[in-house]
């Protein structure tokens, strides 16, 4: 199978393949994505991110069906962690969204963040662009359950939903620094518990005091998603933010940031793949190491000539 | 480059019964595979549609109901119309001794009943799976 021509054909066989052999750096993932990149960037690409529990997966699985009511397709990518200890996963993202699995409009991808510390996984973005070129008009993609400087989605996202409870912390939590600070929209999900009230006061308090505040504050949105409450309020907050930032050129400025991170991450890592090539697989490191451990060298004097021995 | 073990781990039917379903995928997440759980009473359907967006290595099904003589067949040639011919599948529960030939027959690799340590799954994946 030619999985980059079936996938620009609509096989959905072959978006899952990209996206396995993209995860897996196969060979042929670069190109894969060389044939695809040319069809990707039309669609628009929907951050969820919020603490374990939050009921982000139950989110998803509501907002992705509202888009399905208006007529959008829909790619969910979403992020569980991988054990540090046997590179092992539970992704338990799917069962919240049984119900659209036979939907044809809707394609999801379970993923594990396979090492990569900051809520999404380092082939994220690819999987993303696959779905992209595949034809998904709205791409979701919902982080790991986060903790407070998981922040890698607003570098992946067009708009950031972060998604919080009643109940979690005092109002010195809402003042740190991390994901209290990315939200384009805050959405208080399980609303219906005590407490609601004061985590929106904790955060209107926390936006009051934010001194980079452009003439977007962040809105705050009630929901109870398991109910499929505040959800269609929601998403109007989202279309607000998206014709924001497509009007006054920001998301074309997010998108170029993305793009230019994007290369010199590429860039990097092939650097670092060749570098591992020629001084760690061929043992001259150990030497290396050896001397510097003898001090009759230091680490920045071989590092020197390393570098114009490799980029001459 | 890493080949990764992926499992779809799901419960086809009615019944409710999922500690058996969730002791093995914890298993296989210890055995560094893994694992996309589904949850509860998925119709075949479901199970083959998750497994072709997964794109799973091997699918892992447990029933406890008495219906697997319908329900696992029915997975197996639901995955294999959609095209992956490569994927293992496997089953589990209370099924009686005299149901498993049929069902292999039909093309379930291998049938897990109780009391099968949960090694022997991890070790027949390692053995059986195609990357």
């Amino acid at each position: 199978m030619n999985i980059a021509e079936e996938l620009l054909k609509g096989n959905r066989l072959a978006l899952s393949r990209a996206i396995t052999a993209i995860e897996n750096e196969y060979d042929e993932a670069t190109d894969i994505m060389k044939k695809l990149y040319p069809h990707t960037g039309h669609a628009y690409v929907l951050g969820i991110t919020g603490p374990p529990g939050a009921g982000k997966s139950t989110l998803t699985d509501k907002i992705a069906r509202e888009y399905r009511k208006q007529g959008k397709t829909v790619g969910i990518v979403a992020v569980d962690p991988t054990s540090p200890f046997t590179g092992g996963a539970i992704l338990g993202d799917r069962i919240r969204m049984n119900g659209l699995t036979l939907d044809e409009g809707v394609f999801i991808r379970s993923m594990g963040t396979r090492g990569s510390l900051g809520g999404l996984s380092h082939k994220t973005a690819d999987a993303v662009k696959a779905m992209d070129a595949f034809g998904k008009d709205i791409i979701i993609v919902e982080t790991v359950g986060v903790g407070q400087s998981e922040v890698d989605i607003v570098k992946a996202a067009d708009t950031t939903v972060v998604v919080l409870i009643p109940g979690m912390g005092d109002d010195i939590q809402a003042i740190k620094a991390g994901i209290l600070e990315i939200g384009d929209l805050y959405c208080i999900n399980k609303s219906d518990l005590d407490g609601a009230d004061k985590l929106v006061r904790e955060i209107n308090m926390m936006l009051d005091l934010d001194s980079f505040m452009t003439d977007w504050r962040p809105p705050i949105t009630k929901v109870v998603a398991s109910q499929n409450e505040g959800i269609s309020d929601l998403l109007a907050t989202v279309e607000k933010h998206r014709d924001y930032i497509e009007k006054n050129g920001q998301l074309t400025a997010r998108r170029t940031k993305r793009t230019r991170d994007e290369m010199l991450d590429i860039l990097r890592s092939n650097i670092g793949a060749y570098i591992k090539g020629r001084i760690v697989d061929s043992g001259r490191l150990d030497a290396y190491v050896e001397k510097i451990r003898k001090r009759e060298t230091d680490p920045y004097t071989v590092v020197g000539s390393v570098m114009k021995e490799m980029l001459r | 480059m890493e080949k990764k073990i992926r499992v779809l781990v799901a419960k086809p039917g009615l019944d409710g019964h999922d500690r058996g379903a969730k002791v093995v995928a914890r298993a296989l997440r210890d055995a560094g595979f893994e694992v996309v759980y589904t949850g509860l009473r998925q119709t075949p359907e479901q199970i083959a549609e998750a497994a072709l967006q997964e794109d799973v290595n091997v699918v892992a099904m447990s029933i406890l109901s008495g219906a697997h003589g319908h329900l696992f067949p029915k997975v197996v040639d639901l995955i294999r119309e959609k095209g992956m011919d490569d994927v293992l599948i496997i089953g589990g529960g209370v099924i009686p001794e005299t149901d498993i030939p049929a069902l292999k027959e039909a093309g379930v690799a291998e049938v897990f009943t109780p009391g099968t340590p949960t090694g022997d799954v991890v070790n027949f994946i390692k053995e059986h799976v195609k990357l």
